[in-house]
């Protein structure tokens, strides 16, 4: 015990990277609570990966286990790719908090609790017989028991607030803890309760007064006990200007990039769902970038909305979760027959049906690259993290005008709602290809008359775009088949093949960039292929892989569909490929099907990101099982394989 | 917004060049013409005309306007006129839908166009019928309607699309049929209105369900069960022999003779287009014992969804500069050094 509490000790103050985790009642502000945290933490110059875990209740029974909310940030003095593994430190709110969250705390690490939370009542709500305090529940590791709720009173006595408002001040005097614990500025945070509070300044000073309180006893407290103050450096990067920015906020400021880069207005249909429905009220705060922003009745609505804007000659926008996103199939269908561009955001959850709400997972894509009626090509991009989100929009929103197509950009919850800092980017570093509507007939008939043909095809193979209002071109669009360059209605047996072809030509042929490789090299014994946000752990598992000397690359594939053209053979320059992904091995399957390569899968859908250490396992099994590192039958995860891999070393 | 251009035009100008493929002898037929004739009247430009349809018989309508048209998907055309009216307001937009597309699979949307109250006329051709599926009951039809899913007839009891439109918000709502002549009248009233204006077209369906209308919109002869209501006139039918009254005991409208002219002796109201409470009695009026109430039945404008929106989104902006390069720079920012 005493050995491990010291190990403990020592390991954190000479980590280069540390994981602390907040947890608490949903009702504790334990997301505010590590929002801030985040904040700070940027303003200190490390690097650092969130991941907020919430319940789908707004307000959960207080004290209960489902209502448990959590916030876990990963911060170093390096380069850090993900949200961490098992937390260094937990914070626990009360019983319930600490029940959820105690199996994912490292052997030896820290737990700070909320002693004037564990009450008989609410030890009963977290179903402990026995309080976790005085059994050996708590004996591996290092515990730190501290009354908050009642140093927050204390704390805030003079501002007169009731017992209830008083409480609400925990989770900044635990915040203050923790800044000082990590050697952190109060100013910020205090300029922001100032701010955030500037009319009720009692409830500012109240907060204020917390935080400082929860400081303060770091500092008298460090002689004794487990707690020392740690100090992680600034990592090294690029020089510029940085600042923290979650998922659906970056594929906001993306779409509004890409719209403004086309010169155009956008127009964003969406309904709420979660964990999509911050894009909406980040797009609908931006008025003067030319967004008009609808909530529309149902799913259905809002992309139809979009479609209509798209044909009225705006940027369609829809935007929506797994099952919002199969109501909007049949509209999809729309837009890809009348060819109209317009960008669909799928912010993946848990599924099937409402499935998990709050929780991450890959599993839309079949539903992006398949799920439609008809044969259906669409394009598919999948954003690896929250800043690469930003990219992926401004990408998704030129292929749509440039191909005249829908285009799906995927990501999931954990992108969604986690933040990273952000190299500021300059808009003027992208090229503005502004949008040429159609204005005059584009053929002559027969007779040598001008002629409009609305599906006259250019090199791309996309047709124009005709803004209804035009002088003199009008015609009808519509679901129905179409004849080639007329657009009338054609069901003739030739007429279709040519068109379906033509659909699905112009997908095809969609310019991608050429599929690089992240680590590593191209070619060798094993390539993991990631695509959306297992990016950060699949980075870090192979960069640690490859220190052991294991001959392993890490690729990361963002244009899901088409893909990069160099794909297939980059793949087969391995002489194994490991597809890790948080569905059930969903794009192995479009791997083989596409290039006809042995890609096994790597799953996993609990709901959670992938560890490093789980894919760093694997990689290792792989060799393992390879003796001398020359190759043969290789065992992954036993239990996560459906059949074994074939015998080709 | 820009006020609209008028510009003259023939009704052979709203003519494409497409065949059309409705059955001979199909109600469609004289509510497109009716519609054609009107356009030119109105002073409408094809340029800046949008005709958009969802699925089913009466969809097919745009392909044979001459203007922009858009053909889209089952029950989802206000929906997609939504998106087009808030892209670009000053579309002169005509939603085409019918009893099954509107009401059926699409009667959400109509609820929230009509609630939001959307500029445009929004056609609704009642046929009491799925005719392009082959000829299934749809939520118009009468109960005990045979058809090839209720072969034993139907069972539920239908909708009033009139009733469902004043439910839903409606501040236009009118009635016409497919071979009167004063559907154009009707069409005209509904385009001077600025925000939703809903017009139920009874249609005949003369293959799957024939002359279901003939009790009061035959081509001849059902004049006297025709109430052609017209604001602040009496309101009289039947070669004004016959009137409408409101009994203020029961708070029930009732049918009165008018003897010799003398509507005012007889009790008869005049119409008030904006009674709101007069105009959900009129669209429920059982008929057989009262007359059908055709005509604008009610017309009570309020501000058009899109020209708010447009406001806000101007107001929003004001003062305010789109500059993109603040905007990635927003919040609490850092900078490193080289």
């Amino acid at each position: 015990m005493a050995s491990q509490v010291a190990e403990t000790r020592s390991d954190l103050s000479q980590q280069d990277a540390v994981v602390v985790r907040f947890a608490g009642d949903s009702g504790d502000g334990m997301q505010l609570t590590g929002g801030q945290f985040t904040l700070s933490t940027a303003l200190a110059g490390n690097d650092l990966a969130t991941f907020p875990d919430f319940p789908a209740e707004i307000r959960a029974p207080q004290g209960t286990l489902f209502g448990v909310s959590a916030f876990q940030i990963n911060f170093g003095a390096r380069e850090v790719d993900t949200a961490g593994d098992a937390p260094d430190v937990l914070v626990a709110m009360n019983p319930a908090a600490l029940k959820v969250n105690l199996p994912a705390l490292k052997p030896g690490g820290l737990v700070i609790v909320d002693t004037g939370e564990f009450s008989k009542r609410n030890l009963d709500k977290a179903k402990y017989d026995v309080s976790p305090l005085e059994d050996d529940t708590l004996a591996k590791f290092d515990v730190l028991k501290l009354d908050i709720s009642a140093m927050t009173v204390e704390a805030v006595k003079p501002f007169g607030l009731g017992n209830k408002d008083a409480l609400r001040c925990k989770n900044m005097w635990t915040l203050g803890l923790a800044l000082w614990m990590f050697d952190r500025e109060r100013g910020p945070l205090q300029d922001w309760l100032r701010t955030k509070f500037k009319n009720k300044p009692d409830i500012a000073d109240a907060n204020i007064a917390a935080l400082d309180a929860g400081h303060a006893y770091g500092e008298t407290a460090e002689l004794a006990g487990p707690l020392r103050q740690v100090h992680l450096d600034p990592v090294p990067t690029a020089p510029g200007l940085y600042r923290t920015v979650t998922g659906a906020e970056a594929v906001s400021l993306g779409l509004v990039a890409g719209a403004r880069l086309l010169q155009l207005p956008m127009f964003f249909g969406g309904y709420p769902i979660t964990p999509a429905s911050a894009i909406l009220h980040h797009l609908a705060k931006l008025k003067e970038f030319n967004v008009t922003t609808f909530q529309a009745e149902d799913e259905i609505a809002a992309i139809c909305a979009a479609i209509g804007a798209s044909y009225a000659g705006s940027l369609g926008v829809t935007s929506s979760s797994g099952p919002g996103i199969a109501l909007k199939g049949e509209a999809m269908g729309l837009g890809i027959m009348t060819e109209l561009p317009l960008v669909i955001v799928n912010s993946q959850r848990g599924g099937p049906s409402t499935g998990l709400p709050t929780k991450t997972e890959q599993s839309d894509l079949y539903q992006a690259v398949y799920g439609r009626n008809g044969d259906a090509p669409m394009p598919v991009i999948a954003a690896r993290s929250p800043s690469d989100a930003f990219e992926c929009a401004i990408e998704a929103c030129r292929i749509a005008v440039e191909y005249m197509t829908p285009v799906m950009l995927l990501t999931d919850g954990y992108i969604a709602n986690a933040s990273e800092p952000w190299l500021v980017p300059d808009p003027e570093s992208y090229e503005s290809t502004p949008v040429a509507f159609l204005q005059e007939k584009n053929a002559k008939n027969a007779e040598g008359d001008d002629e409009l043909l609305p599906y006259k095809r250019n090199a791309k193979g996309a047709r124009p775009w005709i803004k209804p209002g035009t002088p003199g071109l009008m015609h009808r669009i519509g679901g129905i088949e179409k004849a080639v360059d007329t657009g009338h209605i054609d069901y003739s047996p030739d007429n279709h093949q040519a068109m379906t072809d033509a659909r699905m030509n112009k997908i095809a042929n969609i310019a991608v960039a050429d599929q690089n490789v992240c680590v590593g090299e191209a070619g060798g014994k094993l390539a993991v292929v990631g695509w959306g946000s297992t990016y950060g752990p699949v980075h870090q598992a192979v960069t640690r892989s490859r220190k052991k000397d294991l001959d392993v690359s890490h690729i990361h594939v963002r244009n899901i569909w088409p893909m990069p053209a160099n794909l297939g053979d980059l793949l087969k320059s391995y002489d194994h490929v490991l597809v890790p992904e948080m569905n059930t091995g969903q794009f192995k399957t479009l791997l083989r099907d596409q290039f006809l390569v042995d890609a096994t899968p790597l799953t996993k859908t609990s709901g959670q990101p992938f560890a490093i250490a789980e894919l760093e396992e694997a990689i290792g099994k792989y060799f393992d099982g390879i003796p001398d590192n020359e190759g043969g039958q290789v065992e992954v995860n036993d239990d996560q394989l459906p059949s074994p891999l074939g015998d080709d070393a | 917004m820009n006020a609209p251009v008028k510009i003259e035009t023939t009704l052979k100008d709203w003519e494409t060049d497409q065949e059309v493929r409705w059955c001979p002898g199909c109600g469609d037929y004289a509510i497109l013409k009716a519609v054609q004739r009107t356009l030119p009247q109105l002073g409408c430009d094809p340029s800046n005309t949008c005709f958009i349809s969802g699925i089913g018989c009466s969809s097919r309508f745009p392909y044979y306007i001459e203007s922009y048209g858009f053909h889209t998907i089952h029950g989802r055309a206000p929906a997609v006129a939504t998106g087009v009216k808030l892209a670009n307001p000053d579309l002169d937009v005509w939603l085409v839908t019918g009893d099954g597309d509107g009401l059926s699979i699409g009667g959400n949307h109509l609820m929230h166009v009509l609630r939001r109250n959307v500029n445009m006329q929004i056609m609704l051709f009642n046929n009491e019928i799925y005719g392009l599926t082959k000829g299934q009951y749809s939520p118009t039809s009468r109960p005990g309607t045979t058809s090839p899913s209720t072969p034993a007839g139907s069972i539920d009891r239908p909708t009033e699309p009139c009733a469902f439109a004043l439910g839903a918000g409606a501040r236009f709502v009118a009635r016409g049929f497919d071979v009167s002549k004063k559907l154009p009248e009707v069409l005209k009233a509904a385009h001077a209105h600025k925000g939703a204006a809903f017009i139920e077209i009874f249609q005949n369906c003369i293959v799957y369900n024939k002359d279901v209308f003939n009790e009061f919109a035959a081509p001849k002869g059902a004049e006297d069960q025709q109430l052609w209501l017209e604001d602040g006139e009496p309101m009289l039918f039947a070669k004004g022999e016959k009137g409408i009254t409101l009994n203020h005991n029961t708070l029930r409208l009732e049918v009165v003779d008018v003897v010799d002219g003398d509507w005012e002796a007889a009790k008869v109201i005049r119409h008030d287009v904006t009674n709101r409470a007069v105009a959900h009695m009129l669209v429920e009026l059982p008929f057989g014992e009262f007359p059908k109430a055709l005509g604008v039945l009610y017309d009570d404008p309020r501000p058009a969804f899109e020209e708010q929106v447009v406001e806000e989104n101007r107001r929003l902006s004001e003062g305010k500069e789109p500059d993109l390069a603040a905007l990635l720079a927003k919040g609490q920012t850092w900078s490193v050094e080289g």
